[in-house]
C-alpha cells in the first residue's frame, strides 16, 4: 500500500480542522478538577501545516460578529455577544467598569457639622451618592480651571434638628440643586469689592436648554446619608464633577460587569430510565429533563443549557463519565 | 517609546505609558491575526506603574507599521461592534414598544 500522509487519508475532512481538533480549538472543557483547553488558538499560522487558515480577519469578524438583547430595563441589561474574542470582551468590560465617565460629589464645603459623623466621613458618603446627570452635557475639571457651569453642579445641604425633636435622619431627598451656582462667599482682599462665591457661573443652570426638562438630582431619593440628635445641625454645600471610575469606584456607572461564556452540556451516553430520573434531580438549575420515549421509557435530555452555572454536581461521584460540560470560546453572555 | 535596535526594524518592544490589559490584551490578540507577524506579547513591568511593554517581531516588515495597522484594526472592529450593538439595542426597543402597544390595543 502507498504510503499515504495522516492528513491526506479519506475520513479527515479537508480544509477544517479535525473533529476532535475543533474541539479544543472553540470549547473549553471543564472536568470535575479543573478546565482544560482555556488557552485561545490566537495566532493566525497555529494551523498552516494542516492547510487550515486560523486568521480573524476584519471582513471575516465583522460578517460574523452578532448581538442578541435579552433583557433591557433601566438598571439591568443582558445580552449575547457571539463571534468575539474573549481579550475583546474582557477589554469592554474593563472599560464599562472603569472608563466610562459620570457626575460624582467631588468637593464639600462644611459650613456647620455638629452631627456625630466626621467631615470627611459625610463627605465620602456625599461622593458616592448616585447623581442622575448626564455626563455628556459636562467638560471634566481640572485643577486650573475655574467651577462653572459647564464643568459643576452644585448641591446644597442644610438640615437641623430641633431640642425636644426625635432623632431625624437625613436622606439624599434633602440634597437640593442650586442652579445659580454657589452660595457661600470666598474671602476677598479688599471688602468694598463685590463677594466672590466658590464657583464663577455666568448663567443659571436653569437657563440652559439641556437642562430645563430634566432637572438635576440624586437618583434614588431614599438614600440615608446621615442621622441627627436633637440640637445637631449639618449646612453644606457640595459639588459634583465629572470623573472616570479608574481615578477613584464613585464614579464608576455600573455596579458591577461581568460576563460568562455560553454553557454546553453534552451527553456521552444515551441515558435512560431511572438514572435518567437520578439525573435531572442531581441539577440545581434543571439543566435536564425526561423525555418519553415510547413503550413507558424515560430518556434524559438536555433542555436548558444556558442556566447551567457549572457547579459540576452531574459528574460528581458518577463512576463512567456521562455528561461532559463545556463552554463556547466566541460566545459571550 | 520604542525600544529597537537601529539595524533590525521587524523586531522592536513599544513601552506606553497610561495603559493596561484592557488595551495591551485586545492589541496583542489584533496583532496575531497579522500573517506578518513572528512573535507579539505583552508584559506589565510592575502593577503599581501604569505602563505595558508590547513587543512585536515580524517576518520583516518594520515592527512599527504592523503595530500601527493593528491598532486600526482594533479601532474599525470596536467601531463595528458599536454600532452592531446600537442597531440591535434600537431593534429590541422598537419591538418592545410594539409589543406594548398591542397589549393595550387589545384591552
Amino acid at each position: 500500500m502507498p504510503k499515504v500522509s495522516a492528513l491526506d487519508m479519506p475520513d479527515v475532512p479537508k480544509g477544517k480542522l479535525p473533529e476532535h481538533l475543533e474541539v479544543q480549538r472553540t470549547r473549553v472543557v471543564c472536568n470535575a478538577d479543573a478546565p482544560i483547553y482555556t488557552e485561545p488558538f490566537h495566532y493566525s499560522g497555529a494551523f498552516a501545516l494542516m492547510g487550515v487558515d486560523n486568521s480573524v480577519t476584519l471582513e471575516s469578524f465583522c460578517k460574523n460578529l452578532k448581538i442578541e438583547v435579552i433583557e433591557l430595563t433601566e438598571d439591568t441589561m443582558e445580552f449575547d455577544m457571539i463571534g468575539i474574542d474573549a481579550s475583546l470582551a474582557n477589554a469592554f468590560r474593563r472599560i464599562l467598569i472603569a472608563e466610562v465617565p459620570t457626575m460624582a460629589i467631588e468637593n464639600v464645603l462644611m459650613v456647620n457639622n455638629t452631627s456625630v459623623i466626621p467631615d470627611e466621613v459625610l463627605a465620602h458618603r456625599l461622593g458616592l451618592i448616585p447623581l442622575n446627570a448626564d455626563p455628556k452635557l459636562f467638560e471634566y475639571l481640572s485643577e486650573h480651571d475655574t467651577p462653572n457651569e459647564r464643568n459643576t453642579i452644585v448641591f446644597k445641604l442644610a438640615v437641623s434638628c430641633k431640642k425636644g425633636s426625635p432623632r431625624l435622619t437625613v436622606k439624599s431627598d434633602q440634597l437640593k440643586w442650586l442652579p445659580g451656582g454657589s452660595e457661600l462667599e470666598m474671602e476677598s482682599p479688599t471688602p468694598s469689592a463685590k463677594p466672590r462665591t466658590y464657583t464663577s457661573f455666568s448663567r443659571s443652570q436653569d437657563s440652559m436648554p439641556e437642562f430645563a426638562n430634566k432637572p438635576l438630582g440624586v437618583k434614588h431619593q431614599d438614600i440615608i446619608i446621615d442621622k441627627l440628635g436633637p440640637g445637631q445641625a449639618i449646612e453644606l454645600e457640595a459639588h459634583a464633577v465629572k470623573g472616570i471610575g479608574k481615578v477613584h469606584a464613585k464614579w464608576s456607572p455600573v455596579a458591577t460587569a461581568w460576563y460568562r461564556m455560553l454553557p454546553e452540556v453534552i451527553l456521552l451516553k444515551e441515558i435512560k430510565g431511572v438514572d435518567a430520573e437520578k439525573l435531572v434531580k442531581k441539577c440545581p438549575v434543571n439543566v435536564f429533563d425526561i423525555e418519553d420515549v415510547g413503550k413507558g421509557g424515560k430518556k434524559a435530555v438536555v433542555a436548558n443549557p444556558r442556566a447551567c452555572t457549572l457547579c459540576r454536581e452531574c459528574i460528581r461521584g458518577v463512576n463512567e463519565p456521562q455528561v461532559e460540560l463545556r463552554r463556547a470560546k466566541d460566545h459571550f453572555i | 517609546m520604542e525600544h529597537g535596535s537601529l539595524t533590525d526594524l521587524s523586531s522592536s518592544t513599544f513601552s506606553l505609558i497610561d495603559e493596561d490589559h484592557t488595551l495591551a490584551n485586545s492589541v496583542r490578540f489584533t496583532l496575531n491575526q497579522d500573517p506578518r507577524v513572528q512573535f507579539c506579547g505583552y508584559s506589565i513591568p510592575h502593577p503599581s506603574d501604569n505602563k505595558v511593554n508590547i513587543r512585536v517581531q515580524t517576518t520583516g516588515d518594520p515592527a512599527k507599521d504592523v503595530l500601527k495597522d493593528a491598532l486600526q484594526n482594533l479601532m474599525l472592529m470596536c467601531k463595528h461592534v458599536r454600532t452592531t450593538f446600537d442597531d440591535t439595542v434600537n431593534d429590541f426597543r422598537a419591538t418592545e414598544k410594539v409589543e406594548h402597544i398591542d397589549i393595550n390595543s387589545d384591552r
